[in-house]
Formats: C-alpha cells, sequence, structure tokens
C-alpha cells in the first residue's frame, strides 16, 4: 500500500498538529502529502509531527518529499518532529542528515510534549 | 404393519418407473404380511410401481387387477393392503398389511388411520433413507482418499528429499501431484567421478496403480545406474525389468540423463517421454533421442545423444502435466508456450516460478489441476568473470527481471531481499542492501530504462564465500552525469538544490562497495556486501568505485 492508497490523518493535539503516515512513503504520496501539509497547517499549529508508526517503505523520492515538508516548515516557521521511525530508516534520516532538521522523538507523547521546548 | 428395508428403497429407486436413479439392481421387497414371510421382489419395470406411485391412497390388494408378477407374489403371500410411502411426490416404499387378526375386512378408518399413518412416516423414512445413503457414500469417500493418500505417500517417499550441491551449478525442482496423484517422478542420483544422473518420469494411470509402478521403476532406474555407464544402456535394463510385471495398458515414458559438472557433458536417452529444453545464449532448443516408452515390450533400444551445457546455460525437465494443462476453453499450454518460456525467463528456480505464474494465468485460478505437474532445472552459472573483482568464483543464486515501471523496485529488493536473508546477513545489512538495491533499481528504470515498458531491468545475486553481490543491470548504455551532484540537506531547504538527487547517495552509504561498469547498451551497477562485519566508510564516494 502506498501512502496515496492509504487513509491519512491529521490530528492536532494540544496545539501541535500530528500527521500519521500510514503506507509507502514514494512519489505516489506527494500529492496526499502536500494535503496533509494544508490540513495540519490550516489551524496554525505551533509544529506539525510526523508519524512514521505505520509507514511502510520509504525510499529516495520519499525523502525528497520530507525535505520538502521541512523547507515548508522552515518557511512558515513551524518546528517539523518525528516519531516511530524503525532503527533503519533512523540511520537514513542521520545519514542524510534530516535528522539535524527535524527533532526524531521516540513516541508520540514526547514529540507532542517537547514542541516549542526545543524548537527554534 | 410391513415395512420396507433400506436396501428396498434402494433398490425400488434403481430402474423403477418412480426413481430417475434408474437401472441398477432389480427392486425387492419385504412383505411381512403374517408373523414370518419372505421378501418380495418387485422388478423396478412392474406395473404395480407406477399404479402405487399415483394411488390417492391404502390399495385394496386382493381386488387389484394387474399384470405384475409382484401383485401375484403379494397375494399370494397373503397382503391385503398396500400403503404407498410417498415424499415429496416421489415413492420411497410401500406399508404391506395381511388380514387383521379379527379376519374382518379393514374398515375406512382403518384405511385413513394407515393413510394418516404413511404420511407421517414417509418423511421420516426418507430421512433415514438419506442418511444411510450420505453415510455410504462418505465411506466410499473416505476408501477413496485413503488410497489417494496412500497413492501421494508413496510418492512422496521416492522423490528425492534434498537437492545435490554441485559448484558452479544450481538444481531446482518443482513437484505439484493433481488431486487423483498421476505417475510423475524424478531423481538426482550421485554417480561415480562425481558425474550425476538426472531422471525424470510419468507413469501411465494415477493412484495407487502408477505410484507403485513409480517406485518399481525409481528402484530399478537407481539401481541400474550405478553399474552402468551410458543412459541408453541404462533404459534398456530398466525397461527389460519393467516389461515382465507391468501391468496391462500401463507403461512408463523417462528421461534419463548423466551431467559431468567439470565440463558440462550431458548424455541422455529418451523413453518417449516429452523433450527437455535448453535455455541458450542462442534461445531455446530441444534435446531430442528415439526411444519406446518403459514397460511397452522387451528387447527396445534407445538412442543416446549429447550436448553441453554451457556457462550460463539451463536445462528444462518437465511433465505432460505442464503442456498439456488446460485453459477454459479447452486449449492446452503446449509445447511452443514452453520453449518460448524457456527463451525468455531466466533459468533456474525462476524459470519454475514464472512458467508456474503462467500456467495459472492459462489455467484460471480456481481451476483445479489436471495432472501432476514436475519440472526440473539444471542451471550452469555465468562463466567467472561476471563478478566484477574476480577475486573469488561467484556462484548465481537467482537472475531475474522487472519491468520498468514506477514502483517495481519494490518487488526487486523484496526478492533480493528473500533470497539473500538465509545467506547469513545481519538484520541492519540486510535493509540497508534493500535500500540499496531499492534505488539502484529505480535509478535503473527510470534514468537507464527511461521507463520503457519494452526494456526490463534485469538483477543478479551472487554469492562468494563471505559476501553477497547484487548486480542490477539497465539497458541505458555508459553512465552520464546522472547524479553527479552531491546531494546538500542545507542547499536543499534553502531551494538552492532540488529537493531530489538522494538515490545514488543512499546506494554509496547503504553497501559496502559499488561498482559501476557499461558494456554497450547494458549498464550495470554492482553493489557488495559482506556477509561479516565490514563496512567501508560510509561517507558517499569514500572508497567506492561510484561517484
Amino acid at each position: 500500500m502506498t501512502f496515496s492508497d492509504a487513509p491519512t490523518a491529521v490530528r492536532l493535539r494540544d496545539g501541535v498538529a500530528v500527521i500519521d503516515l500510514v503506507g509507502d512513503v514514494n512519489g505516489q504520496a506527494e500529492a496526499t502529502l502536500a494535503a496533509a501539509w494544508e490540513d495540519a497547517t490550516a489551524d496554525h499549529p505551533t509544529a506539525v509531527v510526523l508519524n512514521f508508526e505505520k509507514a511502510g517503505y520509504i525510499n529516495s523520492t520519499g525523502i525528497a518529499l520530507i525535505v520538502g515538508v521541512l523547507a515548508k516548515g522552515r518557511a512558515h516557521g513551524i518546528p517539523i518532529r518525528a516519531f516511530g521511525l524503525t532503527p533503519h530508516y533512523r540511520e537514513i534520516f542521520e545519514i542524510t542528515r534530516l535528522a539535524d532538521f527535524l527533532a526524531i522523538n521516540p513516541d508520540e507523547d514526547s514529540a507532542v510534549n517537547g514542541a516549542g521546548m526545543s524548537d527554534t | 404393519m410391513t415395512t420396507l428395508t433400506g436396501s428396498f428403497r434402494r433398490r425400488l429407486l434403481g430402474r423403477s418407473a418412480v426413481g430417475e436413479r434408474a437401472s441398477r439392481e432389480d427392486a425387492s421387497l419385504v412383505a411381512v404380511p403374517q408373523d414370518d414371510l419372505d421378501p418380495v421382489d418387485i422388478a423396478p419395470n412392474d406395473p404395480l410401481l407406477a399404479y402405487l406411485q399415483s394411488a390417492s391412497g391404502a390399495v385394496d390388494v386382493e381386488a387389484l387387477e394387474l399384470d405384475s408378477p409382484a401383485l401375484a407374489s403379494l397375494k399370494a403371500a397373503g397382503v391385503k393392503l398396500a400403503v404407498p410411502l410417498v415424499s415429496q411426490g416421489e415413492l420411497i416404499g410401500v406399508l404391506h398389511l395381511g388380514p387383521r387378526r379379527s379376519e374382518q375386512d379393514y374398515s375406512t378408518d382403518d384405511k385413513k388411520l394407515l393413510e394418516n399413518l404413511a404420511a407421517q412416516a414417509a418423511p421420516a423414512l426418507r430421512v433415514g433413507q438419506l442418511v444411510r445413503e450420505q453415510q455410504a457414500e462418505a465411506v466410499t469417500r473416505q476408501r477413496f482418499q485413503q488410497e489417494l493418500e496412500v497413492a501421494k505417500l508413496i510418492q512422496q517417499n521416492f522423490l528425492p528429499k534434498v537437492l545435490p550441491d554441485l559448484p558452479g551449478w544450481q538444481v531446482a525442482a518443482y513437484y505439484q501431484p493433481a488431486r487423483e496423484v498421476g505417475g510423475d517422478f524424478y531423481d538426482v542420483i550421485p554417480l561415480p567421478d562425481g558425474q550425476v544422473g538426472f531422471v525424470i518420469g510419468d507413469v501411465t494411470d494415477k493412484g495407487v496403480p502408477a505410484a507403485l509402478v513409480m517406485a518399481a521403476t525409481r528402484s530399478v532406474l537407481r539401481a541400474s545406474a550405478q553399474r552402468l555407464v551410458e543412459p541408453g544402456t541404462v533404459l534398456e535394463r530398466v525397461n527389460e525389468h519393467l516389461c515382465p510385471d507391468m501391468p496391462e495398458k500401463m507403461f512408463v515414458t523417462c528421461l534419463y540423463g548423466v551431467l559431468e559438472p567439470a565440463s558440462g557433458r550431458f548424455r541422455f536417452a529418451n523413453a518417449g517421454h516429452d523433450l527437455p529444453y535448453v535455455k541458450t545464449a542462442d534461445g531455446s532448443v530441444e534435446l531430442r533421442a528415439r526411444g519406446m516408452p518403459l514397460g511397452l515390450m522387451p528387447g527396445m533400444r534407445y538412442e543416446e545423444k549429447e550436448t553441453v551445457l554451457e556457462p550460463g546455460d539451463s536445462l528444462l525437465l518437465h511433465s505432460d502435466g505442464v503442456v498439456e494443462a488446460h485453459n477454459p476453453d479447452r486449449e492446452m499450454f503446449g509445447f511452443p508456450r514452453l520453449k518460448e518460456a524457456v527463451a525468455k525467463y531466466p533459468g533456474g528456480s525462476e524459470l519454475i516460478d514464472l512458467v508456474i505464474t503462467d500456467l495459472r494465468a492459462h489455467t484460471g485460478p480456481d481451476a483445479e489441476q489436471e495432472d501432476d505437474i514436475t519440472m526440473v532445472t539444471l542451471s550452469r552459472s555465468p562463466a567467472a568473470g561476471s563478478a566484477f573483482n574476480g577475486s573469488g568464483q561467484s556462484q548465481q543464486l537467482v537472475e531475474f527481471t522487472v519491468p520498468s515501471a514506477e514502483g517495481n523496485e519494490r518487488m526487486a529488493l523484496e526478492r533480493v531481499s528473500a533470497i539473500v536473508a538465509p545467506l547469513g546477513l545481519d538484520e541492519a545489512k540486510l535493509k540497508r542492501l534493500e535500500t540499496a538495491v531499492g534505488e539502484a533499481t529505480m535509478n535503473a528504470m527510470e534514468h537507464g530504462n527511461k521507463y520503457s515498458a519494452d526494456k526490463p531491468v534485469t538483477l543478479r545475486v551472487l554469492t562468494e564465500r563471505d559476501l553477497v553481490r547484487v548486480q542490477i543491470t539497465d539497458q541505458g548504455g555508459a553512465p552520464s552525469d546522472r547524479e553527479a551532484e552531491l546531494p546538500d540537506i542545507e542547499l536543499k531547504l534553502a531551494g538552492l538544490q532540488r529537493p531530489r538527487g538522494w538515490g545514488l547517495f543512499l546506494i554509496t552509504s547503504m553497501v559496502d562497495e559499488a561498482h559501476e561498469t557499461a558494456d554497450g547498451d547494458l549498464h550495470t551497477l554492482e553493489l557488495v556486501m559482506h556477509l561479516t562485519a565490514h563496512k567501508v566508510d560510509p561517507a558517499p564516494g569514500g572508497s567506492h568505485d561510484v561517484q
């Protein structure tokens, strides 16, 4: 199942928007992720959290999409956080230095609660 | 009052006008008008049955006039009254009554009582009859099933438990019995001087008889192969052994070949079996040799031929269950299609998988398999040197293609992962290899083949002592400046570099080594992962050949 096929959920929690990424994050997810970003930022959240717990295969195009999200966050002054990454994708986020530009948390609580505390 | 036995019910329905399940046995009737009477037989064409079928109630037997032997017998037996038992319009039995003990005639009330009784008894009797029929059918089915299990057991016990590990060769086999278990078999026989015998055969008939003949053939062939050298002579000897005891109308088709692994020489003889195919660099060719099936007549001679399986060649032995599989329009899969499959698909287990896929597409997913299906492939690894550094003897584990279509890299990485996982890569390295294979395949499909439908990407997995190589080949020729730009996330976030361009960076970061070559239109990226800890500098471009 690709991300574009999956039911995308955007939730607002304590002023933080959580985007649940379900399925593969690849080129086919572009439109869905763009729509999710629009939903997530409509209410001016203090941060956007990407939930990778139900994400599947992430390829280089998916990495590029996440770079796009980071760029949008930077442009709008919205910090981006993430949780639910497998060790393998956490390694990829570190190798690509995505991890330098979004905080990676172990779970949703720490991601939401950490929003605003150390994000700049 | 009289009742009918269960056997009567079955016989009554046999050839009578009342039952549609016609012509089995003569009907018989148990009539007990008095305390102890002999059964009365009613022939299925006796007019009494038709009369009772249409009777509206109890029938006065003494007053009835019919040209009916059964009626005469009933009268002779002292039956006074016959009450038909009808269920759902079908005569399923008759109540026969002798004279009343009071010696008075049956009254109208008596008859009404009996008719009411018959109306209630008939459905119950029908249920009892159905239950008994089903029990009998269940016993028959169970016995049939047990016989099939025995046949399966015999066959499976005489098939090889393991296939030989021949350096530089891959042997794969597929055997799927039909529900009724045919007589397919195959065997791989170690022979003196490192030679290996390959057998595929098919016994006519099905079930236990075929399984027993198969077992005998296999045993005689094994024994003969050890003592004799030439395949034709072996088949002659087997034929002589089988002929005296072969059941009537049974025979065995069989191909027997002997491989010399070092040279690739393959000598073979054929006792009427479907011709094997060899995938060569020039396409697929049939291996022809003449000979009558085994067990038909003694004194047969078997032509012997030989060929050389070159590096990269793959031999397919198959049974007729493949080519004779029908589609819903009763068209057979056929030899031409199988020959074409051998030519276009990779050899070895991949060929088997793809032929089975084609076969299922041909027959339809829900079709019952008509006959046993057996395939054996013998593939010679491509010549050494196909490995890039030539540091050791590579053994090819698999070669397959994926169509150049968006998303197909997922298929490629999953297939490679399944093949590599048993080699002992730890979980983290396996995940890295998956990502590298996915990215390399995606690059090959997109940049190399431009997502052309007629240009698939070829993947090969090879292993050496302590490493695994994955070669991904596209048809885009020598690489130009694909992704020459080193991705920099800060530049990307600043909009000074495109968001994409991570593929090659990920590939080189994930594997221990990466090598890129081109040969004409073919461009190959080889990924190397050491089975033990040997991670090369993860920095892109570090010690990799790929820049």
